[in-house]
């Protein structure tokens, strides 16, 4: 058997978030069954697996959008799991990007809008917040486009303004479900490398649902969910 | 690096541009389709010597200067119709499926070993050799970019294989565990 050059798996030390056991079922549909899985600063993770296999559950456990049955989520070192949900609500506008399939983005506000609408909700004063936003349109190829609304972009510039609305608040984790999902593989690609590179400048760690090895091949390392748990090379071999 | 069989043709190619050196026939090979493995002048030289032998390829007369062969060669017609020929028909469309990765498979249920197991096993090669090159897309240019494309493609249908034989194994190993 070929011995490929995995690379290591962070320790659980350097974790900045963390799945411990998580087991969560939606009515009798058990979605996860005790998925662990951890993710280092500044790392990108990319989380692979069939369609149904709970990829997406999984993120919305570690984005505490879902909150488990049983096991636990960590961020910086405490558990959200048990959070109250406003609490958990602050954690994510306040700690947390996302970007998803379909950017999502809302048709009756502009797309600059649309980006400073995270500093908005966090009490940014709307002329900064949109200051802010504007600086990212440059950045990500979209100057010129800071007033057109939703239903007059193409789908890759949808999607990278949706990149900017999850990036604008500096998260410290970015969470993106399949987001070249509804884009052609040129557009993905350009997605992808500019989502890799800001998150690289900014430092933010990554978690990036997806089923395309080609856009999990721009991440440090994956892990594939399968029936509700996360299987990893190194944790086969290591029979943890 | 491109297979054997192609070198001949990539340097028809090259001459087809202008006629060439020996050395600056290698120079451009390296840097087109090397790749990292850079081809041997005594191959040039082998190569230039059938290609003239065949009537594809002139030699021109020897120049004064240091050097193995300071003959500029140039393409002949005979040699721009294989060049147009070649160009103009497709590869063969050959299943990519390894033979060996279909026999490891196959011989793991056979056995009573974790098939899976090794297509984990094999999915993360897959996956860190595509890494590879998606960071060399990243870094290098437009032609390192093509080449990488090839690769990224062709790894990732191995991988859909991969991923629907890992759903399969179950029924699999009822076809070749009796």
């Amino acid at each position: 058997m070929i011995a490929p050059r995995v690379p290591p798996a962070p320790r659980a030390d350097d974790f900045l978030i963390e799945a411990r056991n998580v087991v969560l079922s939606f009515g009798a549909t058990p979605a996860l069954q005790g998925a662990s899985v951890g993710v280092a600063a500044g790392e990108i993770l990319a989380v692979m697996g069939p369609s149904g296999s709970g990829k997406s559950t999984l993120l919305h456990c570690l984005a505490g959008i879902l909150t488990p049955d049983s096991g636990e989520v960590r961020y910086a070192g405490r558990r959200i799991d048990t959070l109250r949900e406003e609490d958990r609500s602050a954690l994510r506008r306040d700690e947390f990007g996302f970007v998803f399939q379909f950017g999502q983005l809302v048709p009756e506000l502009t797309a600059e809008e649309n980006v400073a609408l995270p500093l908005l909700l966090g009490g940014t004063r709307r002329a900064d917040a949109l200051s802010e936003a504007r600086a990212w349109f440059g950045q990500l190829g979209l100057a010129g486009l800071e007033l057109r609304r939703s239903g007059e972009l193409s789908g890759g510039q949808a999607q990278r303004v949706a990149l900017a609305r999850g990036l604008v608040a500096r998260p410290q984790v970015l969470f993106a479900d399949e987001p070249t999902g509804s884009l052609d593989s040129l557009t993905g690609e350009q997605v992808m490398e500019l989502l890799v590179a800001a998150a690289r400048q900014e430092g933010t760690t990554v978690v990036l649902v997806t089923h395309e090895a080609r856009v999990a091949a721009y991440a440090d390392r994956e892990v594939i969910v399968r029936d509700g748990s996360v299987r990893t090379l190194s944790n086969d071999r290591a029979g943890l | 690096m491109l297979r054997g069989m192609s070198v001949p043709i990539a340097l028809l190619g090259l001459l087809e541009r202008e006629p060439s050196h020996g050395y600056d026939l290698k120079r451009d090979y390296d840097a087109y389709f090397g790749r990292g493995k850079s081809l041997p002048f005594g191959q040039v030289y082998a190569t230039l010597a059938r290609l003239a032998r065949d009537g594809k390829v002139v030699p021109g007369d020897a120049e004064p200067g240091a050097g193995p062969d300071r003959k500029r060669y140039a393409i002949t017609d005979t040699g721009r119709l294989e060049v147009d020929d070649w160009l103009a028909e497709p590869v063969e469309p050959e299943p990519h499926l390894q033979t060996v990765l279909f026999v490891k498979v196959v011989l793991a249920l056979m056995l009573g070993r974790s098939a899976e197991s090794y297509l984990d096993t094999q999915r993360a090669a897959h996956l860190q050799r595509m890494r590879e090159l998606t960071e060399l897309k990243r870094s290098g240019g437009a032609v390192d970019a093509l080449l990488a494309d090839h690769g990224l493609f062709h790894l990732e249908a191995d991988l859909r294989w991969i991923d629907l034989t890992c759903a399969r194994l179950d029924a699999l190993s009822d076809v070749v565990r009796p």
